[in-house]
C-alpha cells in the first residue's frame, strides 16, 4: 500500500519581507525549506512505512529547483520522489494545486493502492490550509484534519483512528481509508538523515511529470484555473505600542502592572 | 650449568616475546594510520614525553617518578649486561672497564628499590585520590621488581666475590660480596646461578602475566611516545564522504591501531579522571575507564576479529565491555585528559570517532541536538535565527565592510559574538578598540556562516565538511587573507581545521596595546580579576600569556589565579558542543568552575570566550553572586578605559 506525502518547498517566511513599495513578497536570497508542516507529514508516512511496512511516495508540485527538497525527502527513506513541474501549473491557486495533486495521486493510484495522503495542515507562505482538504474532495477520501496522532489502522475492516487538535480539546475520529489526512506540528519531530542514506539520495531518481504526463484541461490547471488572484500583500501598520512601568529599572513593579493589565483584558482570570 | 642456564633464559625470552606478540597483535585488527611520519620528531617525543617524563613533573611526587623509571632504565641495562656476562663468560662487559658505567651500574638498582620503597610507603599511607580504584597487581609487579633487584645484587656481589669484577667502583655489590668470602668457587658459582634464574624467572612470569593483566604498558608506554600525535589534540581526520563507506567508529576495529595500542598503553594512573571536568561533576564520563572499556570491547571481540568476522560484543552501549552513549556525549573536547595523560593517550578523538558514529550512522543522538543541526543546516547558526539578525548588532556600533584588496582583517564575528546579545557587547567593544588604533578591518556581515566548531566535536563531519567548503568559498571570493576573532571556537576551527590565517583578538589587542596604539583615558574599575583560560585557546592553542598581559596591562596588576589555570584549567562545560545540551546528571560544570572563582573573591571574572563568558554568568546567577561579581571579556575591560 502506498502513503502519499505532500510536500511544498516554501520560503523561510522568518526572513521574507514585504516590499512596502510594490507589495509583494521579497524572495531574493531567501532560502527556500521544506514546509515546516510537511516536515511532520513526511515523518508520520516513514513512521507508517516503519510499522507498517507501507511504501512511501513524496509528491511536490513546484519549480525544478524543488527536487532538492524531494531528495532530502528521499534520503530519509522516501520510496519515490514525483516533482510535479510545468510552466502551464505556475501562478495556482489552492483550488489549482488540489487539481493537478489530486490528479497526480490517481494516476500512482492506478499502480498501487493508495490508502493514505498526508499533507500538512497548512504552508507558511500561502498559509491557507485549503490543498489536503481539496484532494480529499477531488478523489473522494475521507478527510481527517488537524490530525496530532495516528492512534491505529486496522488494514483488514480498511479504517483508521486518529486523534485530531482541535482549540482547546480533542477528538478521536475513526473512518475508512483511502484518507487524506492533514497533520500538525505535535505529531512528531522531523527524524535526522545518516549520511550513507544522504550519499546514496545523491543519485536516487526524482521523477519529473509535467502536464504532458498528467494530460490535465489547461483551462484547470496555473493562472488560467485559478478563480483567485492576490491582489494585494501587506504588512499591516503596526499601531505603536506604549511602554509602561519603569522596565528593569523597578523590575518587580513592572511585573506587577502586566498581570494588572491582563487582567484588565480578562487574559488573566483569578 | 652455565649452558643449561643460557637456554632457560634463551626460552623465557623467547616466551616473553611470542606472549607480547600475540597480545600486541591484535591491533593489527585497527584501521591503518601513518604514525612513522616526521621520524625525527617523533624521537624526539620519545626523549622528551618517553623517557623524559615530561609531564609528570608538574607533579608533587613527579621526581621520585621520574628517579625510578630512570633508575630502572639503568637497572634493567645493568642487568641485562649481568645476565650476558654469567652466560658467556668471554663477554666481561663494559661496566667493568668504565668506572662512571659501574658506579652508576651499582647505585642505580638501588635508587630504584628506594623509589618503589617510597611508592609503596606512599601508597599505604597517603594514597593519592585519583589513584584509590587501582587494581592490586601493582603490588605483585613492585614486588617482582624488588626481588629483581635483590637477586641482582646476588649476582654482582657472585661476580666481585669471585673476583671476575674489580670491587673499586662497587660498594653496594661489594658489600654484598662480603657475605660470600667464605665460600667456596663452587659455591659461590651455585649462588650466581641460582640469583640469576631470577631475572629469567621474572620473564616467565611477565610472559605470563603480561597479557592478562594492565601491565603491557611497561612494553607499549614507550613506543606510543613516539607514535605520540604530532598534531593538536582537536586536531581529527577528515572522512572520506563516498557511498558505501562507513563513518566514524561504531565498532571496535573502526579505531585505528595507535586507538588501540593507546588501551594498551594505559597505566591507570588515573590523572586524566582527576582533570576531567565530566567526571568531576558526577557525568557517567571517565576517560581511563573510556579507554579500557575500549580495551575490554576489543579483548572481548578478538575471537571474532581473528576469524574476520564482524565484532559481536557492541562497542556502544551499556555493560562493562562497552561505552554508554551519555558517557561520550558528557565530553566538553577540553583535551584535559590528553594534555595530563603520560603515556600520550589520545582520548578526545575516540570519543568524537564514536559520536562520528552514532551522529552519521544511527542519527542517534540526545533530542537537543536534533534542533542544532537543523539550525546549522537551515539557518548556518546555531542560534536558529534568521541570518539577517546577523547584522543587527551593527546599530551600536561604527562598522566596516570587508574591501577585498583594502581591508587588512577580516573581523569574523562569530556567531555567539552575532547572536547573543551579552556577547554582542564583546563585539561592539572589541570595534571600539580596533577604530581606536586604526586597524584596518571588515566584516562580512550577513554572508558570514558559523564556522562549524560544534558540529565538527559532535561529530557531524558530513554537515561541517560542508560549512568549510561554503565558507572557504566565500573567503576565497572576499580575497579574505588575515581573520581575527574574539572567539576561541573559531580561532581554533578557522586556524587549525581551515588552515587559514588567523589571530585572536587576545594577541591582536596585546599588541596594539604594547605598541602604544591603544591609550586608556579613564582608570581601571575592576577591583581584582581572576582569569579562566578557556580551553581553544589555552591547552588547543598553548595561548596563555596574552590575555594575561592584557590584564595586568588594563587592571594595573597581574591576574590572581585560580588552582586550576594554563594548561591545567578546568572548563566552563560549553566545548564539544555541550553549549547545545542540557546537563541533566551530576552538578553543572559552570557552577563548579564559578564556585572555584568565587574562591579567590574577585571583583571581576574575566574571559576571552564568549561561551565562556554565558557559561560564568549562568553560573553566576545560579550561585547568587550575579550583583557582587562581574564577568568581562579582556576587549570589554580594554574598551572601557579608552
Ligand atoms: C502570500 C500568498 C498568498 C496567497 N493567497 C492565496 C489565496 O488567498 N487563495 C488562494 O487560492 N491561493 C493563494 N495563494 C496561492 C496558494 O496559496 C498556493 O499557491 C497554493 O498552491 C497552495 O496553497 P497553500 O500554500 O496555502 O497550501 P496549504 O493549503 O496551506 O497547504 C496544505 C498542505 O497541502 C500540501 N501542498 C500545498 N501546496 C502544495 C504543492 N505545491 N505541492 C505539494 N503539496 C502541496 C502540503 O502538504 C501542505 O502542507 C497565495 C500564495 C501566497 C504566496
Ligand atoms: S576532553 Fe575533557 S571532558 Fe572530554 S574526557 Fe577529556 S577531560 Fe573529560
Ligand atoms: S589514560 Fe593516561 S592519564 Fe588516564 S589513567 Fe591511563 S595513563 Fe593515566
Ligand atoms: S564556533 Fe564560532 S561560528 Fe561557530 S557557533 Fe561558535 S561562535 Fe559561532
Amino acid at each position: 500500500m502506498l502513503v502519499v506525502t505532500c510536500i511544498k518547498q516554501v520560503p523561510d517566511t522568518t526572513q521574507v519581507k514585504v516590499d512596502p513599495v510594490t507589495n509583494t513578497l521579497v524572495r531574493d536570497g531567501i532560502p527556500l525549506i521544506l514546509n515546516p508542516y510537511d516536515t511532520n507529514a513526511l515523518e508520520e508516512a516513514l513512521r507508517l512505512k516503519d510499522k507498517y511496512g507501507f511504501r512511501v511516495a513524496v509528491l511536490s508540485m513546484g519549480p525544478p529547483n524543488a527536487e532538492l527538497t524531494l531528495r532530502k525527502a528521499l534520503a530519509l527513506g522516501a520510496d519515490e520522489a514525483i516533482l510535479i513541474s510545468d510552466r502551464a501549473f505556475a501562478g495556482a491557486d489552492t483550488l489549482a494545486t488540489s487539481n493537478v495533486l489530486a490528479c497526480a495521486i490517481s494516476k500512482l493510484s492506478e499502480k498501487e493502492e493508495v490508502g493514505f495522503v498526508l499533507c500538512g495542515k497548512q504552508t507558511i507562505d500561502g498559509d491557507t490550509a485549503q490543498v489536503g482538504p481539496g484532494i480529499a474532495v477531488r478523489l473522494g477520501y475521507s478527510q481527517l484534519t488537524f490530525v496530532d496522532r495516528i492512534e491505529n489502522i486496522e488494514a483488514g475492516r480498511k479504517t483508521v483512528r486518529v486523534r485530531r487538535k482541535l482549540e482547546g480539546r480533542h477528538e478521536v475520529v475513526e473512518s475508512f481509508f483511502p484518507a487524506m489526512i492533514s497533520v500538525v506540528r505535535e505529531i512528531n519531530h522531523l527524524r535526522y538523515p545518516t549520511v550513507p542514506m544522504r550519499l546514496n539520495s545523491k543519485d536516487a531518481r526524482v521523477t519529473i511529470w509535467d502536464n504532458k504526463v498528467l494530460g490535465l484541461d489547461p483551462n484547470t490547471v496555473g493562472l488560467k484555473g485559478s478563480p483567485t488572484w492576490v491582489s494585494k500583500i501587506f504588512s499591516p501598520e503596526r499601531t505603536k505600542g506604549q511602554i509602561l512601568g519603569n522596565g528593569m529599572a523597578d523590575p518587580e513593579g513592572t511585573a506587577r502592572l502586566l498581570v494588572e493589565k491582563l487582567k484588565e483584558k480578562e487574559v488573566l482570570t483569578f | 650449568m652455565s649452558l643449561f642456564f643460557a637456554l632457560f633464559f634463551v626460552i623465557s625470552i623467547v616466551i616473553f616475546a611470542v606472549s607480547c606478540y600475540s597480545t600486541l597483535g591484535i591491533v593489527r585488527h585497527g584501521l591503518p594510520e601513518n604514525r612513522f611520519d616526521n621520524p625525527g620528531k617523533r624521537f624526539n617525543n620519545m626523549l622528551k614525553y618517553g623517557f623524559g617524563q615530561k609531564l609528570l613533573f608538574r607533579e608533587p611526587y613527579g621526581n621520585v617518578h621520574f628517579v625510578m623509571f630512570w633508575s630502572f632504565l639503568i637497572f634493567a641495562a645493568a642487568d641485562l649486561e649481568m645476565v650476558l656476562r654469567c652466560i658467556f663468560p668471554v663477554f666481561t662487559g663494559i661496566s667493568d672497564k668504565v668506572p662512571p658505567v659501574a658506579l652508576l651500574f651499582d647505585v642505580a638498582p638501588a635508587l630504584t628499590l628506594l623509589a618503589v620503597l617510597i611508592g609503596l610507603a606512599r601508597r599505604f599511607f597517603l594514597p593519592p585520590a585519583n589513584i584509590k580504584d587501582r587494581s592490586n597487581d601493582v603490588l605483585k609487579m613492585l614486588a617482582v621488581i624488588i626481588i629483581l633487584i635483590l637477586a641482582y645484587f646476588g649476582s654482582r656481589g657472585a661476580l666481585v666475590a669471585s673476583g671476575r669484577s674489580l670491587p673499586d667502583y662497587l660498594p653496594l655489590s661489594s658489600f654484598v660480596a662480603g657475605f660470600m668470602a667464605n665460600l667456596s668457587p663452587e659455591n659461590i658459582d651455585f649462588l650466581a646461578s641460582c640469583f640469576l634464574s631470577v631475572p629469567a624467572l621474572a620473564l616467565l612470569f611477565f610472559a605470563v602475566y603480561v597479557p592478562y593483566n594492565r601491565h603491557m604498558h611497561m612494553v607499549t608506554a614507550i613506543p606510543n611516545s613516539f607514535f605520540r600525535s604530532l598534531e593538536k589534540p582537536s586536531a581529527l581526520k577528515a572522512e572520506d564522504f563516498r557511498a558505501g563507506n562507513t563513518f566514524g567508529a561504531g565498532q571496535v576495529n573502526r579505531f585505528t591501531w595507535k586507538d588501540l595500542l593507546d588501551t594498551y598503553s594505559c597505566t591507570e594512573c588515573g590523572r586524566c579522571d582527576a582533570v576531567c571536568p565530566a567526571a568531576n561533576t558526577g557525568k557517567p564520563l571517565s576517560p581511563k575507564r573510556l579507554v579500557s572499556s575500549i580495551q575490554e570491547n576489543l579483548l572481548a571481540n578478538a575471537a571474532d576479529l581473528k576469524k574476520g568476522r564482524k565484532p559481536s560484543v557492541s562497542l556502544i552501549g551499556e555493560g562493562k565491555a562497552s561505552i554508554s552513549e551519555e558517557a561520550i556525549w558528557s565530553c566538553t573536547t577540553c583535551a584535559a585528559c590528553v594534555e595530563s595523560c603520560p603515556v600520550s593517550i589520545e582520548h578526545l578523538s575516540k570519543t568524537v570517532k564514536m559520536r562520528r558514529h552514532l551522529v552519521q550512522m544511527e542519527a542517534k543522538f540526545p533530542e537537543e541536538l536534533l534542533g542544532f543541526f537543523e539550525n546549522m543546516e537551515q539557518r548556518s547558526n546555531p542560534w536558529g535565527m534568521a541570518p539577517s539578525e546577523r547584522t543587527k548588532w551593527h546599530a551600536n556600533a561604527d562598522v566596516k565592510t570587508f574591501e577585498a584588496g583594502q581591508t587588512e582583517y577580516l573581523f569574523f564575528v562569530g556567531c555567539a559574538g552575532a547572536f547573543d546579545s551579552r556577547a554582542r557587547q564583546v563585539t561592539i567593544a572589541f570595534t571600539k578598540l580596533l577604530n581606536a588604533a586604526g586597524v584596518s578591518w571588515g566584516v562580512l556581515g550577513n554572508q558570514e556562516k558559523c564556522c562549524g566548531d560544534s558540529l565538527r566535536k559532535l561529530g557531524n563531519e558530513y554537515v561541517f565538511e560542508q560549512a568549510v567548503n561554503e565558507n572557504k568559498k566565500t573567503f576565497a571570493d572576499k580575497g579574505v587573507k588575515k581573520i581575527v576573532t574574539h572567539c576561541p571556537h573559531c580561532f581554533n576551527t578557522l586556524k587549525n581545521d581551515y588552515g587559514l590565517e588567523v589571530v585572536h583578538h587576545s594577541e591582536l589587542i596585546s599588541k596594539l596595546l604594547k605598541e602604544g596604539r591603544l591609550k586608556f583615558k579613564s582608570a581601571a574599575n575592576t577591583g581584582k580579576v581572576v582569569f579562566h583560560d578557556p580551553c581553544y585557546l589555552g591547552r588547543h592553542n598553548g595561548m596563555y600569556d596574552q590575555p594575561r598581559e592584557i590584564i595586568a596591562m588594563t587592571a594595573g596588576e597581574t591576574p590572581s589565579e585560580m588552582g586550576r589555570s594554563r594548561e591545567r584549567s578546568f572548563c566552563c562545560g560549553a566545548g564539544g558542543g555541550r553549549m547545545w545540551m542540557e546537563e541533566y546528571t551530576g552538578t553543572r560544570i559552570n557552577r563548579a568552575r564559578v564556585k572555584e572563582a568565587l574562591g579567590e573573591k574577585p571583583g571581576t571574572i574575566s574571559v576571552s570566550c564568549p561561551y565562556c563568558l554565558i557559561m560564568f554568568e549562568d553560573g553566576l546567577k545560579d550561585e547568587g553572586a550575579f550583583n557582587d561579581v562581574s564577568v568581562k571579556d579582556i576587549a570589554e575591560m580594554v574598551a572601557e578605559r579608552i
